[in-house]
């Protein structure tokens, strides 16, 4: 083992890339040599629970190491002793083969080891320079040195071919650039390792390239990268292996090439997920909406009908103005100009609370921004959408309040221990399908579902899409904005596709192919 | 009916939740009790609970305010303003109820001034509040030429002074305040939209809450409240001050804290704003019984809002960490 230590450092660059792709006895060997972290026998208990029981990870250098597991499986805990934000109670931790002792946020950090939280922690109105050298700015005469910190500053950026300007306000950048400021911020810091915690979650599948691209700068490095990701599909794409969690336990660990995506989902579920997407297509003709020539905050012109019970799919680059147009359909921003027209009547121009009276719910994108009150009670957050169903005047009736609340937890299966918990106790799918309940409660004939499945795991996502597909089957019409192609091509009777504010096209999910809707997605 | 809507659970609920500040409360009685005997007499009790009054009358708009995500640092100021004009009104021979109502009225106004601001705009309530503090003690000094106005009218004066039974007249009037907020609050839906603004504006919005209007509603209350106080203060007094009502919102602010409630929105109950009225006014009563120096007592007023805010601190801490 004493042979690890320091080994990066002397290998020449791009010789540590190699490692991860030997196969065979010797690339065995030479991998376990390069072993960069070592996480062994960890438990962490917390008052009353149980959240890592002998959870592992090994990451080798030059590596993408994916994690994954369904939430609540233990991979945020595990992480967070890694960054020194928890204390382990039991197990160690070895650092290219040297036992680590992370106590803090700044051993994390002198060991190397750098993580990039879902929420990004830039300050928005600092500039890119000054954000990365946050707490260690360069001095002169006790001045601040700004020169030289945007010289650094320009170089670390150049260096990883950025075309980023270090005086720009992280304010005026976009969540794809903040990425690359914060990945650029850990190397500086020269991290060894570097944790990702759903970095796609809101990018677009450009941007998504673009932070691929920068993560295998990053392993031509020696760098080792641990991925958490819900989305299956980019890890074929990104990730050598994956360890895959459960209850806060290991599972297993696998060649990501080797194994096929069915597997990973049962071994993260535990259990043989038979449909995943669950559709029978059984719309009718019956228009329910009809947008015509709808102009406002990024729609263009927007026209499309939604039949009765179908699912309507909204594809489309970050910034398309799906969202946008969702809010104008909704009351939510003003409409210059066109039409919304619901069962025959004219609903443009009426408040949000009036469209809602009319039949039409909205889930928004951003659930924990827009759609939970956090503090409050899970039965506050489920019934406020129907407050004139059990209050009158200063009358309220507990027992229809409850039925709802009961309704809303029996019929969408969502985990709560009771009615009095505050709903950001619970996890992310049990959330969304909270939020989905409220609406449901109110009988929407048109619901809108913005990213109906972001952050929720596998096992919930799942139960989501049946939700999504009996709603269709009682004649609810759903429109689904959804930046999960896969969720899109197998969830939709047709997808509409917008690009800059206009719809560009409709398919039918007989002929969508994903080629053919990222053509219309960057139709000009 | 599901157990948590009797009201044994209702009392235990409250009991649960104001743990902290109510053995406060108790120790402070005991303390006084056995350094005076005239802290339990039935005058005496009369007595704090008049004197807390005009505070919980505040407080009461105030919570609802803070819940709301707000602030509302203009009624103290426009205390003065409304004892100054009723005194004013008084004396040139307006009949007492018709003067009641226009000070009632022009309290909402002012109140509508500020919610109509804070409601088309996104300027921060501290600022606007702040401002309308200024321009309103500006007024009253100008409007007095910074001089007392004197009130004889036994009328007016009775509504300050007056008993119903054994009762204050003001403490009827507070009670009476904090049944109509605990029935908004708890009972209506306009409470359930001021916690959910105050909880999340944004998720409110799209729950197709009118913001606007929650806004308004919850300062044009707080102009009446202040009025209700400035009333009651300056019939007390036999005199509209100028200089009434100087920091008053800052004890309504304290009261709330005390009892419970969140600056940031969200978070607070009624019930654990009497509470901390109820400190604020014993520690004073206590102090002034047991002869005490009064400076002393703004000391200490400090202490138990840091003590008050620093349990809470740990409270919550602990909650997080769990979680």
């Amino acid at each position: 083992m004493f042979r690890i230590n320091g080994i990066n450092k002397r290998k020449k660059k791009g010789q540590a890339k190699l490692l991860p792709f030997i196969n065979g006895k010797e690339g065995y060997f030479l991998a376990q040599e390069a072993l960069l972290l070592k996480m062994d026998h960890i438990h962490k208990k917390f008052p009353g629970v149980y959240a890592l029981n002998d959870a592992k990870l090994e990451l080798r250098a030059g590596e993408v190491h994916a994690l994954l597991g369904e939430n609540g499986a233990g991979k945020s805990t595990l992480m967070k002793i890694l960054g020194g934000i928890y204390e382990k109670n039991e197990g160690d931790i070895y650092i290219e083969g040297k036992k680590a002792d992370i106590k803090s946020v700044e051993d994390a950090r002198a060991a190397g080891i750098s993580i990039i939280h879902q929420e990004l922690v830039l300050v928005p109105y600092l500039t890119v320079a000054e954000n990365i050298f946050l707490g260690r700015e360069a001095q002169k005469n006790g001045f601040l040195d700004s020169r030289k910190m945007i010289q650094d500053t320009q170089a670390a950026l150049d260096d990883f071919g950025l075309k980023l300007n270090p005086n720009s306000l992280i304010a005026d950048l976009n969540i794809a650039q903040q990425q690359m400021v914060e990945i650029v911020k850990a190397i500086s810091f020269n991290a060894k390792i570097i944790v990702m915690d759903e970095p796609t979650s809101s990018l677009s599948d450009t941007e998504v390239e673009g932070l691929f691209k920068s993560i295998r700068k990053l392993t031509a490095r020696g760098i080792g990268i641990i991925y958490i990701s819900h989305r299956m599909g980019e890890l074929d794409e990104i990730a050598d292996r994956v360890t895959v969690m459960r209850d806060g336990m290991y599972v297993d660990t696998k060649v990501v090439k080797e194994t096929p995506g069915d597997e990973l989902i049962r071994l993260m579920v535990g259990r043989e997920l038979t449909n995943y997407y669950t559709r029978d297509y059984n719309s009718s003709k019956e228009i329910v909406l009809k947008v015509e020539n709808l102009c406002g905050d990024n729609s263009d012109h927007v026209n499309f009908e939604l039949h009765k019970g179908e699912i309507l799919g909204f594809a489309g680059l970050i910034g398309a103005g799906r969202s946008e147009t969702m809010e104008t359909i909704f009351g939510l921003r003003k409409a210059v100009s066109g039409k919304v027209v619901l069962n025959g009547q004219e609903i443009q121009g009426l408040p949000t609370i009036e469209i809602m009276k009319k039949g039409i719910g909205l889930v928004p994108e951003d659930r924990r921004d827009e759609g939970i009150f956090p503090d409050m009670p899970t039965k506050f957050n489920v019934t406020l959408k129907v407050l004139d169903d059990f209050i009158r005047i200063i009358r309220v009736n507990g027992r229809k309040e409850a039925e709802i609340f009961d309704k809303c937890v029996n019929d969408l299966a969502v985990k709560v221990a009771s009615g009095k918990t505050p709903i950001r106790n619970l996890s992310g799918g049990n959330q969304q399908k909270a939020i989905l309940g409220s609406w449901l409660a109110a009988n929407p004939s048109v619901l809108i579902l913005d990213e109906p499945t972001r952050g929720v795991d596998v096992g919930a996502k799942s139960e989501i899409y049946t939700i999504m597909n009996n709603l269709a089957k009682e004649g609810v019409s759903i429109i689904m904005v959804s930046s999960d192609l896969p969720e899109v091509l197998n969830m939709s009777d047709r997808i509409a596709v917008m690009c800059n504010g206009a719809v560009t096209g409709i398919l039918d999910h007989t002929e969508a192919t994903q080629t053919k809707i990222m053509e219309k997605a960057v139709h000009y | 009916m599901k157990a948590e809507n009797s009201l044994l659970e209702i009392i235990k609920e409250y009991f649960k939740r104001n743990a902290g500040i109510l053995i406060g409360l108790i120790a402070i009685c005991i303390i006084v009790t056995l350094n005076s005997d005239k802290f339990l007499t039935q005058d005496n009790i009369m007595n704090v609970l008049r004197q807390i009054s005009a505070n919980m009358y505040l407080a009461s708009s105030m919570l609802m305010i803070l819940i709301a995500g707000g602030i509302d640092l203009s009624v103290g100021s426009l205390i003065a303003l409304t004892g100054v004009v009723a005194g004013t009104l008084v004396a040139n021979g307006v009949p007492v109820p018709v003067a009641l109502i226009l000070c009632l009225l022009g309290g909402a106004l002012c109140g509508a001034v500020n919610g109509a601001i804070l409601s088309t705009t996104t300027l921060p309530p501290f600022i606007v509040t702040l401002s309308m503090m200024n321009i309103l003690r500006g007024a009253t000094y100008v409007f007095t030429g910074g001089a007392t106005v004197r009130i004889d009218d036994r009328n007016f004066i009775n509504v300050g002074t007056g008993y119903f039974t054994i009762i204050p007249l003001p403490v009827i009037y507070m009670f009476i305040v904090i049944l109509i907020v605990f029935l908004v609050l708890n009972k209506t839906k306009l409470g359930r939209h001021i916690y959910a603004i105050g909880g999340n504006q944004k998720a409110a919005q799209f729950s197709g809450i009118s913001v606007r209007k929650v806004r308004m509603f919850v300062y044009v209350f707080s102009g009446i409240m202040a009025a209700l106080a400035g009333i009651v203060t300056s019939a007390r007094n036999y005199s509209g001050n100028p200089v009434a009502g100087n920091g008053a919102e800052m004890d309504a602010i304290a009261a709330c804290v005390v009892g419970g409630a969140s600056m940031a929105g969200g978070y607070g109950y009624i019930g654990g704003t009497l509470i901390g009225a109820l400190i604020i006014g014993l520690v004073n009563n206590g102090l002034n019984l047991m002869r005490i120096d009064s400076y002393w007592q703004i000391i200490f007023k400090g202490v138990i809002i840091l003590v008050a805010v620093y349990i809470d601190y740990f409270k919550n801490l602990k909650k997080n960490k769990t979680n």
